[in-house]
């Protein structure tokens, strides 16, 4: 069911000098949302900037029954509608239209889940842990980040249920260097039988190496890809992705609704990261 | 409350259409809007055959608008007779197909292929995209070739015949004239404005394709001036576009003079506007005790006005 929100700021808690999350009054969004979907957001009323922009949902929030209440975004400062949202005030409201996309599948055991995110692209994974521990799946978490200072909510991961396995860039938390380093030395050492299911989110070309390991070791690999939207419905053919099927030929499709989840054998890489 | 527009031989149960190319084939939109409800629905862009369209970056925001540069991709007029059209049909939309063509030949077999399937109100011509090279904006941007694509799909199709006229020409009412004596049944006017964005940093321009066409509230000002214009220059039904966002801008393009209009890039923000924009159409009525709001239509009062402290 979609719905289109003039959702109430609740917080707008700062996490750096780029990072927030922000909490929206959102009950019909968050009691209908499925791990990995999307909301659209206007983070600014009137015509400048014009468009809304995708976001993935970071959290549920629930009221004191336990039922849902509003969803949370993980916001990196980047461009202009990024830095209005890490500048809005609680009490304020935004326009927030979903829940969107195509979800995470969530997976049964023994299968496992292991999730890869690199920096904002954490964001679709708090709502698919919570999925996965209410399945009782086993899950890992890798996670990078370029500094100790930028790995968030670390300690929600393990409340869950998740290991979680870090790596920064310049080495201050975690493994020194991407984080794609543990993920392969995972991987090597997990038998063949065991069955194991990757799912990525974070900079393009770390999809992309999360995406070559997961071929090398056949291993399965969804990734969530972002693309910039123009409305997020399948109306304006802006975000599409070029895919080719086995046997097909090439093919752009439109990741608001075709994905932002997609098996990352899909993906023709080289046209993404052009 | 009569909100119902006549196109011609068409009426509109109101005056209210999805721009082509801002609401996919209509099909994507359909749970979320009740699609009987439009006055109508123009679908994107079909050729022949499919097509991939540009690489992205295919759009980007510009001060109170956007720049696009699809490509015309598409599912071509085959696919989309068998794919989209029946459930179009079943959700009772007045579906108006955009058809577009590298040549004459091209706009008038899309055309007959769509005038074999029930479901169909009427054939808007892309003669105006900005975005490809062959075909499309150099039949728009010449007056001979105007008039030969429309008086060659004229005589192909009984549906009503709609050029969609560009902008990026000298004087566009030269062009809906060209249209009306080609045998057009209307026209609908405008397609977006030739233009570019550059990241100053990179040095590199914002879209792939270099050049992309503006669309949004920033032109709204040139698009009701050309409708005026055009109302000026032709009898024929027009639809006009160019930034609609409210009720008051789907008023202002009637009042120059457009029959119905078509609202595209807000869409975009806000896929559920449509409801309210009837709303506000009803607003206005009853305020201003209008019982046809076709009787707007054009109705822009240009005469002259004493002011009160000259008077006095």
């Amino acid at each position: 069911m979609l719905v289109d929100v003039d959702a109430a700021v609740i917080s707008n808690a700062r996490l750096s000098d780029d990072y927030s999350v922000v909490a929206l009054a959102a009950p019909d969004i968050a009691a209908h949302a499925r791990p990995g979907q999307f909301v659209m957001i206007k983070p600014c009323r009137g015509i400048d900037p014009l468009l809304r922009r995708p976001f993935s949902i970071f959290e549920i929030l629930r009221d004191g029954d336990g039922e849902p209440a509003g969803i949370s975004l993980l916001n990196k400062r980047i461009g202009v509608g990024t830095s209005l949202l890490y500048d809005v005030l609680p009490g304020s409201r935004i326009q927030c239209l979903g829940p969107l996309g195509q979800p995470f599948d969530t997976i049964d055991p023994p299968a496992e889940a292991w999730m890869i995110a690199g920096g904002v692209g954490l964001a679709p994974f708090v709502t698919l842990a919570e999925a996965l521990r209410g399945r009782g799946t086993k899950m890992r978490l890798f996670y990078g980040a370029r500094r100790a200072t930028e790995l968030y909510y670390v300690d929600e991961f393990e409340r869950l249920g998740a290991e979680v396995t870090l790596s920064t860039e310049d080495g201050s938390r975690g493994e020194r260097g991407f984080v794609t380093v543990p993920l392969d030395a995972a991987l090597a050492t997990t038998p063949a039988a065991r069955e194991v299911r990757l799912f990525a989110c974070g900079p393009t070309p770390m999809m992309r190496a999360v995406a070559k390991l997961a071929a090398r070791r056949r291993r399965r690999c969804d990734v969530s890809l972002e693309q910039v939207m123009g409305c997020g419905m399948g109306g304006c053919y802006s975000c599409v992705v070029l895919t080719q099927a086995p046997g097909g030929s090439p093919h752009f499709v439109r990741s608001c609704i075709d994905g932002p989840v997609f098996d990352s054998t899909r993906i023709m890489w080289d046209a993404l990261t052009h | 409350m009569d909100l119902s527009v006549s196109l011609g031989s068409l009426t509109l149960a109101n005056p209210l259409i999805a721009a082509s190319g801002c609401f996919g084939y209509g099909v994507e939109y359909a749970d979320a809007v009740d699609l009987s409800t439009l006055g109508g629905v123009a679908v994107k862009g079909l050729f022949l055959s499919e097509r991939q369209g540009h690489p992205p970056p295919r759009i980007v925001e510009t001060p109170a608008g956007m720049l696009n540069a699809i490509g015309l991709q598409g599912i071509g007029v085959h696919r989309f007779v068998r794919e989209k059209l029946p459930e179009l049909r079943d959700r009772r939309a007045v579906v108006f197909v955009n058809v577009c063509g590298t040549t004459i030949d091209e706009y008038c077999e899309v055309s007959r292929v769509l005038s074999d399937h029930e479901g169909v109100a009427a054939i808007e011509l892309n003669i105006s995209c900005p975005n490809i090279k062959e075909g499309g904006i150099t039949f728009g941007c010449s007056l001979t070739g105007t008039h030969a694509v429309v008086s060659a799909v004229r005589k192909v199709t009984p549906l009503p015949v709609i050029p969609k006229l560009t902008p990026n020409v000298t004087d566009v009412a030269s062009f809906a004239r060209a249209a009306e004596e080609a045998g057009a049944d209307a026209v609908s006017l405008v397609n977006t404005f030739l233009a570019m964005a550059i990241d100053v940093h990179t040095r590199r321009p914002k879209l792939s394709n270099i050049v992309g066409g503006l669309s949004g509230p920033a032109i709204r000002p040139i698009a009701v001036r050309m409708v005026y214009e055009c109302r000026q220059a032709v009898k024929l039904p027009i639809i006009g576009m160019g930034g609609i966002a409210t009720a008051d801008d789907v008023l202002e393009f009637m009042i120059a003079g457009a029959n119905a209009v078509q609202v595209g890039t807000a869409n975009f923000v806000d896929p559920l506007i449509w409801p309210k924009l009837l709303d506000g159409l009803r607003d206005y009525m009853t305020r201003h005790a209008i019982a046809r709001l076709g009787d707007i239509i054009g109705r822009l009062d240009t005469t002259k006005r004493e002011t009160a402290w000259i008077s006095s």
